[in-house]
Order: C-alpha cells, then structure tokens, then sequence
C-alpha cells in the first residue's frame, strides 16, 4: 500500500470537509483566472482597438494626445491637417490607402466623425476584424449617416430614422444643424471600440451643415436651405487627422520621419500600436490593482486550507499515533499531511479551472456583444500553467503549518493516544 | 518463481535467527526518560525473555505508556540501556528509530487501534508497508493477513469491510493480527482488553496467546486488570521495577 493510496483514503474518509475545501479553493481560483483573463482581455481588446491602420496623422501633437482625440474621440484636437497636405500625403508612392477623420460636431452626446466610406473597410480592430453593418449600409447621400451600436442602441435609431447633428462637441451646446437633418443608412455590429459611440457622415457633409456658419455660431441672415447645399463645392477645407494604410510595413518609420518633417506644415505621425501601449501604461494601475485583488482572494484560499487542515488536525492525532505505531517516521507523517494539502490544492486549481472555461464558454458571448470585451477561450496556457503549479507549491507549503504541528505532536503524543 | 524463492528462503533465516529462544526479546538496565511538562519514569531493571508473556500491573496514569514509549523507543532515554532484541535502541536516530520499531514490535492499543476508513485486511497490512523486514517474511502478504484475521475469529466476510464498522472487539482482534503480521519479535500490548468484557478479553488473550505460539513472539501487556494474570508466564508490578519521576498529575 502506498503512501499516496493512505493518503487518498484517509482524505475520502473525510470528503466533505475536503470537498468543502477544494470548492472553496476552486472558487478561488475560478474569481483569480477570471480576474486575470477580464484583465488580460481589457488590455488586449484596449491594445487592439486599432489595427490596421500602420500611421495616424494629425496636426502636430503629442502621440497619446493624438490618439486620444483622433481613435477614442476624446478632447479635441488644438488643429487641424489642411485639405492639401491631406492630398500632397495622399498622393504619395507608399501610401496604400488613407482615410480622412474630420471631427467637432456631435450627436446627443456623441462625436460626430466626418469621414469616407473607406472608414467602414478600413477600419481594423481586434487583429484584423472589419467592421460590420448589423442592419443597413455605409452613407451614400450627402445627409446619411451611419450610427455605432451604442449610439443605436442608447437612443434607439433604426434605419431610416432622422437626426440633427449639433454644433460643438458640449452635451446639449443648443447650437443645433437643425436645418439640415440626417437620415440613418447604416448601424454599426457592437466592436468594444470607439466606434460603437459614434455618428459618421461624410467629410462633405461636415462641409455641408457648416455652409452657413462662421466661427462656431450661424451667420446672421444666412440660412442656405439643404438642396442648394448639394451644388455647392463642398470639398473640406481641412480634416482633424488621417488613418493611413501603407502598400508596405517597412516603409512605416521612413514614412512617419517623412511626415514629422512635413515642411509645409507641423504634423505628427503616430504608430497606432506604440501610442495605444504608451497610453495603457497611464491607465495601467487599475491593472495593477485588480491583479493585487485576484492575488488577495489566493492567499485568502490557502488560508483557508491551512484553517481547514489545523482543524483535521484534532481528529486525526489517533491516526498519526497508529501510523507512527506501525513504523512510520515523524517525516512520513508530514509527508502524508503535505501530500494531502497538495492534493486538494492540485483538485482546487483543476476545479477552478474547469468552472473557468465553462463560465468562458457561457459568457463569452454576452461579454462581446454587451461590452465589447472579447475573451479568447484557449486552452490553459503556460501562464495558467504557472498560476496553477504556483498554487499546487502553495499548498503543499501551506499544509507543512500543520504537517509540522502535527510532527511535533506525533513526537509528544507517543503511543498514548486513547480518545 | 524466482522472486518467491528468495523470500522463501529469507523467512526461514530471519525466522531462525530472530526466534533463537535463547535471545534475550528486552532488556532494560537503569533507563530513565521525563516528558517536557516534568513528568517521567525511572527503570532499574527489567527483562523480557524471547516468546516470554509478561503482565506489566499498574494503576492507571502510573506511568505504564511511558514505559511503553521508552521501550518501543518513541521517548528516547535519557540515560540507561534499553536493548531490544539485541539492539541499543538508544543508540538509534531518526528513522531508524522508526523503522526499528516496526521491525520489532507488534503493538496493540487500548481502543481507536486502527485506521477507521481502511478495510479490516488493509490495517492488517500496514505495518508491511513500513517494514522491509516483516515484509519479506510473509511471502503472500494478503493470504498470510486472511489467515490470521481467520485465525483470530474475523470472519472471512468482515476482512474487507471499513474497520470503523466493527465491533471494538472486533477491531482488537484485527489489531492483534497487524501486532502479529511479519513476525516481529514483540508484541506491546497496551491495555487491549480494558473496553472488553470478562469472557470477551478472556476469549481474545487466549486467541492472541495460541498466535504468539505460532509466531514465537514475546508479549508485553500492560494493565490495570490482575485477574488477567493466567493468561501470562509472569506478573510484574511496575511499583517494583520502575519510580515515576516529577509531578505524577497524568
């Protein structure tokens, strides 16, 4: 008979304490790896709110500063790119595609992005997913518009409802493009980005409700009716910034140098995915502190195994008394004892890690679709690998607390044990 | 076949050598040992001869474990010689303390004598498990358990039922035949018969006596109880060759 078997059995003897154990255990590990992929996903789905897009260009500014305004739609840009460099940069040779972003207005809270339909096949998020129209199709009047899933869902839109943009980018400025309203064409599928919190029209459009209006109020006395509007030239004067596709990836730093030393004008350059890691290192200690709360619940657990197995204890000194009787040495009996805390740490940790990927499986997709957030369902990697074996070690430490009470018992104990 | 031969032939060595009547089973000359709370005993002299049966008499908390844990060599000495079949047992550390204890003693308690969640036949085989020496002895460990569990009256159907579900004198003949299992040359035995009554411990130091025949062991039983005195070759009052030592509260 084996050590492991004696072990085993004196644990089945006492299976609803140890199953107790293991849950608790379990549950701790489940509400740790689920911390850490919510965390992990967090970031990834933060990192991959662009992709895609090898350069973004905007007036000259800070990298994190540019993102914010041109990718998450917050704050404002203090200028603007004007419509010839857009082209000059446009027409160069390494240039693949590029999309203009020509913000300032918004919705009922909501920016309002000028842009051209080469947004809607452009526009790379997680990896390299498209976007994707739950009902509808891109703008192709000038008074279209094409609304992100939050903004549809929030205010209720469906195709073929009308809106008024307003002027300025304030909740309720009262400035409102009442004149000229849009009509939806298009609802965005939900992506967990920005874009699910915005109004697009096209770049011709912004032009179009800002025909009549000078420097952010109506001209007096000028009010040109919208069917006049669509004969006009309404090429933009300038655009907020530019998503950029390059023919080839190596051209990226040449590229960006080229457009830092722009020399008609002062413009930057940003690699979207140097500026998302630069900006997630400012939001990074709320990662840091969920990782402290998931590694509070751990050792919470491994407590409560070494308050589970003190408490055995009691019960299980005739045992070691019959044990040591019978030939087996102080360290046998710590070994049995590590060997049983092992046991139900390695049982917790397998445990937690099935209920992990059911939840996975179950949530998963109510995770996407209501927040956003996508969380890869993979087989254990090597770094649950590691959390787990770090807590199969821990527990196997955590029962040397009594595995070493209960030798120095064993000692004193002897053979006397009657009760 | 070949593995069989071997064992074979090492039990009728080991048999022979560790079973010579003329062996001295335990010696104790001048011993003392006290506990850490002060309490301890001093032993001038005592000797069990090989397939000799003692009755250890003494009052209950006279100190009669502690002789009990000083000769299975669980409380070290602190002074003396304790030789056990041949053995300075005080010279031992360690593990092999431990190993020593199985290889020589049997031991049977008073009550909880086993390990409740294990079958009746499993707590039998324990001490193999510990014990390379008891195990070459018996070369078909689960017969040879079957045949003494028989042979100390468990039925054939009980062998594999939980020993927490027997009886508890039952459970003593089971904990008589792990003492026996493999041959060691002395059995302790430490009040085994107090839960039973009259007939009952009458009925088992008989079955344990015909065993200890069987297997030419030395018993050593301590207890309170003198009308158990005819089961035994000799009656030793603990009075008269040990002195309890320190507070005497236990």
């Amino acid at each position: 008979m084996s050590l492991l078997r004696l072990a085993l059995l004196s644990l089945w003897n006492r299976r609803l304490t140890a199953i107790l154990t293991i849950l608790g255990i379990a549950l701790s590990v489940t509400l740790f790896l689920s911390v850490e992929k919510l965390r992990t996903g967090a970031r990834d789905s933060f990192a991959n709110t662009i992709s895609g897009t090898d350069l973004i260009v905007g007036a000259r500014a800070g990298d994190v500063q540019l993102l914010l305004y041109s990718v998450f739609r917050i704050g404002d840009a203090t200028n603007n790119v004007t419509w010839e460099s857009y082209q000059d940069i446009a027409a160069r040779r390494e240039v693949d595609w590029i999309v203009p972003i020509s913000l300032g207005d918004s919705h009922r809270g909501y920016r309002v992005v000028g842009t051209t339909t080469g947004f809607f096949d452009h526009y790379r998020y997680r990896r390299d997913t498209g976007l994707r129209f739950a009902d509808g199709a891109a703008f192709d009047d000038l008074f279209d518009t094409v609304v992100g899933a939050d903004v549809a869902a929030a205010l209720g839109y469906a195709v073929g409802d009308r809106i008024v943009v307003s002027h300025g980018t304030g909740r309720g400025s009262g400035a409102e493009h009442d004149d000229k309203p849009f009509r939806v064409t298009g609802i965005l599928a939900k992506t967990g980005t920005p874009v699910d919190r915005a109004v697009h029209v096209s770049l011709e459009a912004i032009e179009a409700i800002h025909v009549d209006w000078q420097g952010g109020g109506r001209v007096e006395g000028l009010q040109i009716p919208a069917e006049r509007v669509r004969n006009m030239d309404l090429t933009p004067g300038t655009v907020t910034a530019a998503l950029v596709g390059l023919k080839s990836r190596i051209t990226t730093f040449r590229f960006q140098r080229f457009v830092n030393g722009y020399e008609e004008e002062p413009l930057t350059a940003i690699l979207p995915g140097v500026a998302l890691s630069n900006l997630w290192s400012l939001v990074g200690v709320a990662e840091r502190a969920l990782s402290a709360v998931s590694l509070m619940v751990i050792v919470t657990a491994l407590l409560g195994l070494v308050t589970t197995l003190l408490a055995s204890l009691e019960e299980r000194r005739r045992e070691m008394a019959i044990l040591r009787a019978n030939g087996a040495s102080p360290r046998t009996v710590m070994a049995l004892l590590t060997a049983e805390s092992g046991m139900i740490a390695l049982a917790g940790a397998l445990l937690g890690l099935g209920f992990l990927h059911i939840l996975l499986f179950a949530l998963q997709p109510l995770l996407d679709s209501r927040f956003g957030l996508y969380l890869k369902v993979d087989p254990p990697g090597l770094r649950e690998g590691a959390i787990l074996a770090f807590i199969v070690l821990a527990g196997v430490v955590a029962g040397l607390v009594p595995a070493w009470r209960a030798y120095r018992r064993s000692l004193a104990d002897g053979m006397s044990i009657r009760s | 076949m070949r593995a069989k031969w071997t064992r074979t032939d090492r039990f009728s060595r080991l048999n022979d050598a560790d079973h010579d009547p003329s062996t001295q089973a335990l010696s104790i000359r001048d011993a003392a040992f006290s506990w850490e709370g002060g309490f301890g005993i001093e032993i001038a002299e005592f000797d069990l001869s090989a397939r000799e049966r003692v009755l250890l008499l003494g009052p209950s908390g006279g100190g009669k474990s502690t002789f009990l844990n000083l000769v299975a060599g669980i409380a070290p000495p602190s002074r003396g010689r304790i030789d056990v079949l041949g053995t300075d047992i005080g010279r031992l550390r360690g593990a092999r303390v431990d190993r020593f204890r199985v290889d020589s003693f049997g031991i049977i308690f008073q009550m909880f004598n086993l390990l409740p969640w294990l079958s009746a036949l499993d707590n039998v085989l324990v001490p193999l498990r510990f014990s390379k020496l008891r195990r070459g002895r018996v070369a078909d460990a689960r017969g040879e358990a079957a045949r003494l569990l028989g042979a100390l009256g468990i039925d054939a159907a009980l062998h594999g039922q939980r020993a927490g579900t027997l009886s508890v004198g039952q459970q003593q003949r089971v904990a008589a035949a792990r003492a026996l299992i493999g041959g060691p040359g002395i059995v302790l035995a430490d009040e085994p018969t107090s839960a039973l009554d009259a007939a009952n411990a009458r009925a088992f130091l008989d079955l344990l006596g015909a065993e200890l025949e069987a297997a030419r062991a030395a018993l050593l039983m301590v207890s309170h109880d003198e009308t158990l005195a005819g089961a035994f070759d000799r009656v030793v009052r603990l009075d008269d060759i040990a002195r309890v030592t320190g507070s005497a509260a236990a």
